[in-house]
């Protein structure tokens, strides 16, 4: 299986941020190509193309596109999810700190599609380099006439402002991600309606990740096909997966969709220190833990559901053996805990409570009831909250004591290692 | 501290990037503005976002509590983040953030009795690949260790400013926040900082060493042209500028697969499907 650079084709480039370089390596091509199409050839080839939504859902782009209303008369936006937060997931940051003008020429690009004459990209706040590279670009943008008014002489306007989020893990979903762009704490509300009809300021909005908006610009340029000739029938085109964790070479590997485990490792160098593996996340700690019996699994969003998990970001965190599960499981707990809303009750009190268990498991004063009642808020939990950070939570709960309860239940509490199960909620 | 007309005349500016009608877009970079005067978010400083914006303190306050980033007593100097989430814990990010709250004399959000250094364990900092990682102002310091995170802090006690792995030169806590809520960073060196160290490339160090296929642009259109770095499998994550060098603890062990399939050596040929 071969690397596939196509979104890090530019990274390892001198200078790949400024705009020289990107107009030298076929940058704002493509926005010439599209501004001679229709928006609606556009949207057409987005979903012709298969591209799929790469901040953890997979919703299909071309299609998202669609569900925007033609003819209102309110005014559209984009909003890009550059709230990249979820435990294991570092693509993002390093796209926008080496290739910003891909992501801004996206954007034109999907803002021309659906007619947003507004765009945004909500930052993380914690990424300010990030911020520079992408306010120094969009300013460079503006001056060669790729934003502002009358686009290339199109006679299309857009304006695109980077703003800086303020540290909430949650406003990477992208109703709190709307609610926080407003001015408001970042939660989630309630759907439908859906932001394609009532978003961002109750209008037409279009949210999509980093990675998916800097695809179209490749799309556009290189063909449906081309992109199709990457990964598969319904998940096509390249990847970037993201290795963290217990391996040799930790990076991103930019792959098509459905490389396994295995390949990847293979160019990482495998497990650090030749030791096995024992767990991983295949898209960041939402998503179910899997183990070395899943090496095989094709990445992509068909293929790691069929092994009970979900492709998310494809942010594998690998864990060798040495790991102690217990001490896993609570410290992503943790995170939850500190990184629910507050909203809904089951997530609110329930990551709070779990967190006091898995801790009393840790110092081993719990008992094998203590696992039971876990999986009975995880069960209580999934699925009863306005957002899928509750569903994430229960994740390496569920996931953890599936594959290693033994673990979980303290037949030998002096075999733990004495942990700091306290207060490691830290800021976000 | 009262608000200078500086940030008042900041703040005009930011709200009018936000459609008209909706200029409460505006209160999480003005948030970012009035903590760039006090080091954090005072009585007036949510004030003056409530009157600059037309809503109340409490709508206000309900948002400045909400974000983390947004502190209730003065930032020391230099606010040093230390992830100890999952990437960072596995490789050591909680030895790292005890042995400087050990050093310090300092947990969780506190500062130094000196006024120099706020420490905070950090939730994941989208850097996992260089994990474990630390920020000072924002700017990252990657794979760090006890020891090096330790001499990052000391230089920074004694006035030096190291250098972060990537990004830009070190600014101050008022500087870093007044970019935080959109202005520009008036430094010609800051955005050329370095942004990129082996892990962002490690894709692409595969295909310069081992003659992996890159799958090219089937369809006809130019690749992207531009001669990659020839030898950038040297350009070793760096550690901070003051540290000694770093043990080599990132140099890899032999890597035995994880799986017990021989390793399809020098796959070269193995193409995506159709190209």
């Amino acid at each position: 299986m071969p690397v596939t650079p196509v979104l890090t084709g530019r990274w390892n480039t001198p200078g790949s941020w400024t705009l020289a370089v990107y107009e030298s390596t076929d940058g704002y091509q493509a926005l010439r190509q599209a501004l001679e199409l229709g928006p609606d050839d556009i949207i057409k080839i987005v979903k012709d193309s298969g591209l799929r939504g790469r901040g953890g859902a997979g919703f299909p782009t071309g299609m998202k596109w669609s569900f925007i209303p033609q003819g209102d008369d309110k005014p559209h936006y984009l909003v890009i999810n550059a709230d990249e937060g979820e435990p294991g997931t570092c693509k993002d940051a390093p796209l926008m700190m080496a290739d910003p003008h891909s992501l801004v020429e996206g954007i034109i690009i999907a803002s021309y599609a659906v007619r947003a004459h507004r765009a945004f990209i909500y930052l993380r706040g914690e990424l300010v380099h990030c911020g520079r590279r992408l306010r120094a670009a969009v300013a460079e943008a503006y001056q060669a006439g790729y934003l502002g008014r009358d686009i290339l002489g199109s006679g299309f306007d857009l304006d695109l402002v980077v703003h800086s989020g303020a540290g909430a893990y949650i406003c990477g979903e992208e109703t709190a991600l709307l609610d926080s762009l407003e001015g408001r704490r970042g939660q989630p509300r309630l759907r439908p309606p859906f932001p394609a009809t009532h978003g961002l300021y109750a209008s037409p909005t279009v949210v999509n990740n980093v990675e998916t908006i800097a695809t179209v610009p490749f799309i556009i340029r290189r063909g449906v096909e081309w992109f199709r000739s990457m990964g598969r029938e319904r998940s096509p085109g390249p990847k970037i997966y993201s290795l963290s964790g217990h391996v040799t070479r930790p990076g991103q590997y930019e792959a098509p969709m459905g490389t396994t485990l295995a390949e990847l490792l293979d160019l990482a160098g495998g497990i650090r220190g030749g030791r096995r593996l024992k767990a991983w996340t295949p898209g960041g700690s939402s998503t179910p833990m899997l183990t070395a019996d899943h090496l095989d699994v094709p990445l992509d969003f068909e293929g790691v559901a069929e092994a009970g998990s979900l492709l998310g970001t494809a942010a594998i965190m690998l864990m060798d053996e040495t790991v102690d599960m217990l001490k896993v499981v609570r410290r992503l707990t943790q995170f939850y805990a500190h990184e629910s809303c507050g909203k809904c009750t089951p997530c609110r009190e329930g990551t709070t409570w779990m967190v006091q268990i898995l801790s009393r498991l840790e110092r081993g004063d719990g008992d094998a009831e203590d696992v039971d009642t876990l999986v009975d808020a995880c069960d209580n939990i999934f699925g009863r909250a306005f957002c899928a950070l509750a569903d994430g939570a229960t994740s390496p709960i569920v996931s953890g004591i599936k594959f290693f309860r033994d673990e979980f239940v303290p037949a030998t509490p002096t075999d733990r290692v004495a942990g700091t199960p306290d207060a490691f909620a830290g800021a976000h | 501290m009262p608000l200078t007309e500086e940030t008042r005349a900041a703040a005009a500016d930011i709200i009018a990037q936000y459609p008209a009608g909706h200029s409460r877009s505006a209160l999480l970079p003005l948030l970012h503005l009035v903590q760039a005067e006090d080091g954090c978010v005072t009585a007036e400083g949510v004030e003056f976002c409530a009157s600059a914006l037309g809503i109340t303190h409490a709508e206000v306050s309900a948002v400045a509590t909400f974000y983390t980033m947004y502190k209730r007593r003065p930032v020391g100097d230099w606010l040093v983040s230390v992830c100890t989430n999952l990437s960072c814990a596995l490789l050591g990010g909680e030895e790292v953030y005890a042995r400087l709250s050990r050093e310090l004399g300092v947990g969780h959000d506190q500062t130094t009795a000196d006024g120099t250094i706020t420490l905070e364990h950090a939730e994941c900092l989208a850097a996992c690949d260089y994990a474990p990682v630390l920020t000072v102002n924002y700017e990252f310091f990657d794979q760090v260790d006890p020891q090096s995170a330790s001499e990052i802090v000391e230089a920074l006690r004694r006035g030096e400013r190291p250098a972060p792995t990537r990004g830009a030169p070190l600014c101050t806590f008022a500087e870093a926040s007044r970019q935080l809520a959109g202005l520009p960073d008036p430094r010609p060196e800051a955005a050329a900082g370095p942004g990129v160290g082996d892990p962002s490339i490690a894709g692409l160090l595969v295909t310069d060493t081992a003659d992996a296929t890159v799958a090219g642009p089937a369809g006809g259109a130019p690749a992207n042209g531009a001669p990659a770095r020839s030898t950038p499998a040297k350009a070793a994550p760096a550690k901070a500028a003051p540290a000694k060098a770093a043990p080599a603890k990132a140099a890899p062990a032999k890597a035995a697969p994880a799986k017990a399939t021989p390793a399809k050596a020098a796959r070269t040929d193995d193409s995506t499907k159709g190209s």
